[in-house]
């Protein structure tokens, strides 16, 4: 027995080493692939579906120029300052609608941006800490609620009140002055631009509110403790440090505001009073956006010119909206890119 | 000499008061409008659903849930058809919806992090993201209503899965790129392949964040009028049939809250009770499966 024992360990090691380099025991085990073909069908699917959102996207632009065509044809560019719409002798021309769109959306940023910022501002800097994420949760709330109950709640309890304890009064105020009269002139029934503005006010504010939380978190804690340290006051800290820090993130949030107001539908359609007319700048007159002329008309429009110029309508909406959006995201990632250098 | 030193200081020490004093007063104007801001917000919310609470119970009771959609000035009725015509669609455009979403969502986080491909699609994901739901109506109807030339709830439930899809892809990519790398390292040194490590590692371990993500799609999707309008229309009476136009509650409470009858406003405000209740509460189950987890 002791005679097979090798007198020196390393001398075994050495020899096993030796021999196994020379004449292995047994090829190894084959390695048994399950279903070699599954990791490509897997990420052939993965990516079949990156692309079926790009599809998504050209196709969409694709059959929006494909059924606007006829109308794009027969009007052409003119179409975005005529403001005819008359279905009985198929001349259309989108103007109401734009303007109806932009004004209602231009109305509703005046309202929620600074609004907004204060509610950021009151997260961030002012609120208890207990308080924080309850009062997060109920402005992230506020946007999930759908627009339908928005506008439906525009139409029956807020326009009445709007009529009643705004218009009027504005209108006796202001009655013979010579701009500002026909401003707030029109039937009290709390319908029109100012209401739908309004509306959309309320629905944008938690989007454009959280998304400014976010990029003024992003603000790093030394550079306010910095300001702090040296005296200054929590207003301006954030005048001072965070906004001029966040101001690509701001502005990202506030177009990523916009372009929910201006697709916005069944808000705008309960409230803005569906009527094509121009004749009047008043708030408090009826009028037409993009979305809620496609919202009434469109399902009862006949084949031809108005469901083509319906669709161009829709094509002038998506084109708009993607700009925004597509700005709102360029300047968002750009902060965080700047985020990511300066880290 | 010294008296002029004295007071020149004493002046500099007032002025500096002053600016002091000013400070502060600019202060405290921008923090109590940032209190009035946030007294705001709040305002509104509890204001919409206190109305939506109140003038919904009132118009809720057994029937609105077992018959159907009445005709105007009826006396009974309720919003059964399109209960179901809603639940059924929306059921089935998650289905849909909701593999697509997460595929693509896997490739942007797994496979396609640093190519030209994955990043055109995150930015067009996000476009589409907030791209207005009306225009993904128009595509629906020329795509599908104009050919088939018959409004179908099969035309609603591939509208509303068109909007799943972004809401998925966004959080799974996300959920997936909050899982440590050392995690997919682990697993591809035990020799697993790519697609096992994607299924039953990474995907598995952000389940949490992926089923939020799928909840707030159907939160989302839930509410949504503005694609229905023109792809299902709408049906006064009961039907499963996919081939024909369905019923939906968004659509039937647009319909009733704009007519002028009585009977047909009160089931139009029991239907927002039901909506606004459902989507808050597939928001906050959201929120609890969430934070459990993270």
């Amino acid at each position: 027995m002791a005679a097979i024992l090798p007198a020196n360990p390393l001398d075994i090691a050495d020899r096993d080493d030796r021999s196994e380099r020379a004449q292995p025991l047994s090829p190894p085990p084959p390695r048994r692939r399950v279903a070699p073909w599954a990791d490509a069908v897997f990420a052939g699917l993965a990516q079949g579906a990156a692309w079926l959102t790009l599809a998504l996207m050209a196709g969409i632009i694709g059959s929006l120029l494909l059924g606007a065509a006829p109308a794009i044809k027969e009007f052409g560019l003119a179409f975005l300052w005529t403001s005819d719409w008359d279905p009985v002798q198929q001349k259309f021309g989108g103007l109401v609608m734009i303007y109806g769109t932009l004004m209602s959306s231009l109305i509703a940023l005046l309202i929620a941006v600074p609004v907004s910022f204060g509610i950021a501002i009151f997260l961030t800097e002012l609120s208890p800490g207990w308080l924080k994420r309850p009062l997060g949760i109920a402005v992230e709330l506020l946007a999930a609620v759908p627009s339908i109950v928005y506008g439906m709640w525009g139409l029956l309890v807020f326009g009445p009140l709007l009529a009643t304890y705004v218009q009027q009064p504005l209108q006796s105020l202001l009655n013979g002055v010579p701009f500002l009269g026909t401003l707030v002139s029109g039937p009290p029934v709390g319908i029109g631009i100012l209401s739908a503005g309004i509306i959309l006010a309320i629905m944008i504010i938690p989007f454009i509110a959280s998304v400014m939380r976010d990029v003024f978190e992003v603000t790093p804690p030394m550079l306010k403790e910095s300001a702090y340290g040296l005296g200054s006051t929590t207003w301006e800290v954030v005048s001072k440090i965070v906004l001029p820090y966040t101001k690509t993130g701001v502005v990202g949030g506030i177009m990523l505001g916009l372009g929910r107001a201006l697709g916005e539908t069944m808000a705008v359609t309960f409230v803005i009073g569906n009527m094509n007319q121009l004749n009047s700048l008043s708030v408090f007159e009826a009028a037409n956006s993009i979305t809620s002329a496609l919202a009434n008309e469109f399902a009862e429009a006949g084949e031809g010119l108005h469901q083509a110029s319906l669709i161009y309508l829709g094509l002038v909406l998506f084109f708009i909206t993607f700009v925004v959006l597509a700005c709102s995201k360029l300047l968002l990632n750009q902060l965080k890119k700047n985020e990511g250098a300066r880290a | 000499m010294s008296n002029g030193i004295s007071a020149s200081s004493a002046a500099i020490a007032a002025s500096r008061q002053k600016m002091q004093a000013k400070r502060k007063r600019v202060n405290g104007v921008a923090l109590s409008l940032s209190l009035a801001a946030m007294a705001f917000g709040v305002f509104w919310l509890i204001w919409i659903l206190y109305e939506t609470v109140v003038l919904g119970i009132g118009g809720l009771n057994l029937a609105t849930f077992t018959e159907m959609t009445p005709p105007p000035m009826a006396e009974d009725g309720g919003l059964a058809n399109a209960i179901f015509g809603s639940m059924l669609m929306v059921g089935l455009a998650t289905l849909i919806g909701t593999p697509i979403g997460i595929l693509a969502g896997v490739y942007l986080a797994e496979y396609g992090q640093k190519t030209w491909l994955g990043g055109t699609v995150r930015f067009i994901n996000d476009i589409l993201l907030s791209a207005p739901s009306i225009v993904i109506g128009l595509f629906i109807y020329s795509l599908v209503v104009a050919q088939l030339k018959s409004f179908s709830g099969f035309a609603g439930v591939l509208a509303l899965a068109l909007i799943v899809i972004p809401v998925v892809i966004r959080t799974t990519e996300n959920m997936l790129s909050l899982i440590p790398n050392a995690l997919r390292e682990a697993a591809y040194a035990l020799g697993t392949p790519k697609w096992k490590v994607i299924l039953s590692v990474t995907l598995k371990s952000a389940r949490a964040g992926v089923m939020t993500g799928i909840l707030l799609a159907l939160a989302r999707i839930s509410g949504e009028t503005a694609p229905l309008l023109f792809t299902a229309l709408s049906n006064q009476f009961w039907t499963s049939n996919l081939g024909e136009p369905m019923a939906s509650l968004p659509v039937t409470i647009f319909k009733f809250a704009m007519s002028p009858y009585e009977n047909w406003q009160k089931l139009a405000w029991a239907g927002v009770f039901i909506i606004t209740m459902g989507v808050l509460a597939l928001n906050i189950l959201a929120r609890v499966l969430f934070k459990n987890k993270h």
